[in-house]
C-alpha cells in the first residue's frame, strides 16, 4: 500500500502518462522521445518559474509577480545587451540579482508589515510590468552571439533526440529545488510555516528569514525563467509572459501541492508543467481545435484536482483523532 | 476608545483622492472644467465617472465577497462572457434595433453571469474550496468560454438601444453613472437596512461561529457570489456596449485586480469581517482619477502601472497597523507578528 501522502502526486503522474498515451494512440508520430523533449523545450521557462512558485505556495503564500518579473528580465537583458552593449557575463548575474532582491523586498514587506501576499505581489506585478514600459514600449531584439548560441545549440541525447541548454538549466533547477525542499533546514522550515505559521513561530523557527528567502527564491526563479525565456524568444518585450503567473499556479496545483500550504512536492510541479504542455501539444496535433481550448481544459483539470485535494484533506482530517 | 479622525476608514482614501485633485488643480486646472453642450455635460470629471463605471460596479460586488473573507478572481472573465453573450444574441437577431431583442440579450447575459456566480458559490460554500482557488478555475476557463462564444472573433453589433447602455446619456449624465448608482444603492440598502450586512460580516469574522449562531452561511455565501457575478455581468454589458463589440480576449482584462485594489484602498480588510461600500466607491474613483490624471499630465500611459503600484503599496502600508507603529518608533528589531503570536498564545 502506498503512503497516502503520495496519492495526489501519483494521480498527477498517472494522468500525464495517460494523456501522453492517449495522444500517441490518436496521432501517428506523437509517441516519440522528441515530442516529449519538445514539451520540456517549450516549457523550460514555465518549469523554472513554477518551481519558485511551489516554494511560495508551500509556505502558504502566493506570488503574482512572476510573469511580470520574467518580462522585466527580458527587457533589462535586451536593453543592456543590445542598447548599452554590456557583455552577457555581467548582465545575466545582474538580472538574477535584481529578481532576487525584488522577491526579497516583497517578502520583507509581507512579513514585517503583515500585508497579504496577494496584495504585495500584485503591486510587485504592476511595478515590474510598468518598469518594462519605462525601459521601452517596443520590442528590443537581441543579436548577441552568446544568446543566439544558447538559443540554437542542442544537446544530443542517446536515441537521436535533443534538448536545448534551457532544458538542462530547468532540470538542474528542479533537482536543486527538490534537494532544497526535502534535505535542508530551509525546506523543512518552509513546510512548517505553510502548515501553521504560529506553530512555526512558537517552535522558534526563523519564520522571518525563511519567508523572505522563499520570496527571494521565487524572484530568483522568475529572473532565471526570464533569462531562459530570452534564450527562447531572443527579444525583450513588456508584453512577454502575460498571465504566466496563472500557468505557474495551475502547474503547482495540478502537481498536487495544497494551496493552503504545507504539503506538496517539487516533482509534482514538474509533472504539472508537463501536463499543461501535453494539452497544448494535443491541441496542436488535432489542428482543428483552437488554442482557447487549452484554457478550458486547464480550467477543468484545475477543478478536478482541487476537488481531489478537497476530498483528500477532508478524509485525512476525519481520520485524525479529534 | 474613541476613533480619531485619521483612523476613520474613509479618511485615507479620501485624502489620497484629495491629493490627486490638488495635483491636478496645480498642474492642469482645466481638469475641473465641465462644459454643457447639446444637453450633455462634458469634462474630465464626467469622463472619470463614465469610464470608471464598470470598475465601480465590479468593485461593489467584490466588496461583499471580500467581506465574507472570500475573493472573486473570475470577474474579468465574467465581464468578457457577459459582453460576448449579449453581442452574440444581438448579432443573431433579425432586427438589431428592436428593443425586445436587446432586452432579451441583456437578460440572457445577466442570467449566464448569475449561473456562473452560482457555480463559484457552490464551489466555495458547497465544496468548501478556498475562494481564491475556486474562482481561479473560472478565471482561467472563463476566457476560453468567452472565446468559444465569440468563436475567437470580435463580434460587432450596430444596435442603437444596446449602445445606449454604455454610451447613452440620461438627464445630462452618462447612463452608466445611473447604473453605478443603482447597484451601489441596492447593495447599500440590502446590507445596511436589512440584517444581511451584519450576517455577511459575521461570516467573514468567523464562519463556524456564525453557522452555530443560526446564520445560514451557505445560502448567504451563494447569494453574495451570485451578486458579485451579476455586477460583473452588468459591467460587461457596459464595457461591450460602449464600443458596440465583444472581445473575448481583452474585455475586462485585469479588472479583477483593479476591483480588489479599489476594495482594499477603500478600507475593506482582505481578512473579511468588515466592509465599506462607500470606501470602495472612493477607491474605484481614485484608481480611475489616477489613470485620467496620468493621461492629462502627458506622462506616457505605460507608466500608469508603476504609479499604480506605488499608490497601492503606499495605501496598504498606511493602513497596516504595524507599519504605522514602526514609523512611530523606528523599525522593529523583532517581527511584530511573532511577538503578537507568542503573547497571544502565552
Amino acid at each position: 500500500m502506498v503512503d497516502r501522502k503520495y496519492i495526489p502526486l501519483l494521480v498527477t503522474i498517472g494522468l500525464f502518462i495517460l494523456m501522453f498515451l492517449a495522444g500517441s494512440l490518436r496521432y501517428p508520430g506523437f509517441l516519440s522521445a522528441q515530442v516529449f523533449m519538445n514539451l520540456l523545450i517549450d516549457n523550460a521557462f514555465l518549469l523554472i518559474v513554477a518551481v519558485g512558485m511551489t516554494f511560495v505556495i508551500l509556505s502558504g503564500g502566493i506570488d503574482l509577480s512572476v510573469g511580470s518579473m520574467v518580462a522585466l528580465t527580458t527587457m533589462l537583458s535586451a536593453s543592456l545587451i543590445s542598447q548599452a552593449g554590456w557583455p552577457p557575463a555581467i548582465v545575466i548575474p545582474l538580472v538574477l540579482a535584481v529578481g532576487t532582491l525584488f522577491g526579497w523586498l516583497m517578502g520583507a514587506i509581507i512579513h514585517y508589515f503583515q500585508i497579504q501576499p496577494f496584495i504585495v505581489t500584485l503591486a510587485g506585478m504592476f511595478l515590474a510590468r510598468g518598469l518594462c514600459y519605462v525601459i521601452s514600449i517596443d520590442t528590443i531584439t537581441i543579436n548577441h552571439a552568446f544568446y543566439t548560441k544558447m538559443a540554437l545549440s542542442k544537446i544530443r541525447l542517446p536515441g537521436g533526440s535533443f534538448i536545448s541548454i534551457s532544458v538542462a538549466i530547468a532540470l538542474l533547477v528542479v533537482l536543486l529545488a527538490a534537494y532544497l525542499a526535502h534535505f535542508t533546514r530551509f525546506g523543512r522550515n518552509t513546510y512548517a510555516i505553510g502548515g501553521s505559521e504560529s506553530s512555526a513561530v512558537l517552535m522558534g523557527l526563523p519564520v522571518a528569514r525563511t519567508k523572505m528567502l522563499v520570496y527571494a527564491f521565487s524572484g530568483f526563479c522568475s529572473a532565471l525563467g526570464g533569462v531562459v525565456f530570452t534564450f527562447y524568444m531572443l527579444s525583450g518585450y513588456g508584453l512577454h509572459a502575460v498571465g504566466l503567473e496563472l500557468d505557474a499556479i495551475a502547474a503547482v496545483v495540478i502537481g498536487g501541492t495544497l494551496l493552503t500550504g504545507g504539503s506538496g512536492y517539487v516533482i509534482g510541479t514538474f509533472f504539472g508543467v508537463l501536463i499543461q504542455g501535453v494539452i497544448q501539444t494535443i491541441i496542436t496535433f488535432e489542428g482543428t481545435l483552437s488554442s482557447w481550448w487549452t484554457k478550458m481544459v486547464i480550467g477543468l483539470l484545475l477543478f478536478l484536482f482541487i476537488l481531489l485535494q478537497r476530498i483528500f484533506t477532508a478524509r485525512s482530517a476525519r481520520s485524525r483523532p479529534a | 476608545m474613541k476613533t480619531r479622525w485619521w483612523n476613520k476608514p474613509l479618511f485615507w482614501p479620501l485624502a489620497a483622492l484629495g491629493i490627486l485633485f490638488l495635483l491636478n488643480l496645480l498642474l492642469k486646472p482645466e481638469f475641473f472644467a465641465i462644459r454643457y453642450q447639446s444637453g450633455h455635460l462634458y469634462g474630465s470629471l464626467i469622463d472619470i465617472l463614465n469610464f470608471g463605471s464598470p470598475l465601480a460596479i465590479v468593485a461593489v460586488g467584490m466588496t461583499l465577497v471580500i467581506a465574507t473573507r472570500g475573493i472573486d478572481l473570475s470577474v474579468g472573465s465574467l465581464v468578457a462572457i457577459a459582453g460576448a453573450m449579449a453581442c452574440l444574441t444581438i448579432s443573431r437577431g433579425n432586427d438589431q434595433q428592436s428593443l425586445g431583442l436587446v432586452l432579451s440579450a441583456v437578460l440572457l447575459a445577466l442570467a449566464v453571469s448569475v449561473v456562473l456566480g452560482l457555480w463559484n458559490g457552490l464551489l466555495v460554500a458547497g465544496a468548501g474550496i478556498q475562494p481564491i482557488i475556486a474562482t481561479l478555475i473560472l478565471m482561467v476557463a472563463g476566457r476560453g468560454i468567452a472565446q468559444l462564444i465569440t468563436s475567437g472573433q470580435i463580434i460587432t453589433v450596430t444596435s442603437k438601444p444596446y449602445n445606449y447602455i454604455g454610451a447613452g446619456w440620461l438627464l445630462t449624465l452618462p447612463f452608466s453613472v445611473y447604473l453605478v448608482a443603482a447597484v451601489f444603492l441596492f447593495a447599500a440598502w440590502m446590507t445596511r437596512r436589512t440584517s444581511l450586512g451584519m450576517f455577511i460580516e459575521s461570516i467573514g469574522c468567523n464562519p463556524t461561529a456564525s453557522r452555530l449562531a443560526g446564520i445560514r452561511s451557505r445560502s448567504i455565501l451563494l447569494a453574495v457570489y451570485m451578486f458579485c457575478a451579476l455586477c460583473a455581468g452588468i459591467a460587461g454589458l457596459i464595457t461591450s456596449s460602449n464600443v458596440s463589440s465583444a472581445d473575448g480576449n481583452n474585455a475586462g482584462l485585469w479588472i479583477e485586480l483593479d476591483a480588489i485594489l479599489a476594495v482594499v484602498i477603500g478600507g475593506t480588510s482582505l481578512a473579511g469581517g468588515r466592509f465599506s461600500l462607500a470606501g470602495t466607491l472612493v477607491g474605484a474613483l481614485l484608481i480611475q482619477t489616477l489613470t485620467t490624471t496620468i493621461y492629462m499630465l502627458g506622462v506616457p500611459p505605460e507608466i500608469t502601472l508603476v504609479v499604480k503600484a506605488i499608490v497601492v503599496m503606499a495605501v496598504c502600508l498606511i493602513q497596516s497597523p504595524s507599519f504605522r507603529r514602526s514609523v512611530a518608533r523606528g523599525l522593529p528589531r523583532r517581527p511584530i507578528a511573532s511577538r503578537q503570536e507568542v503573547s497571544g498564545h502565552g
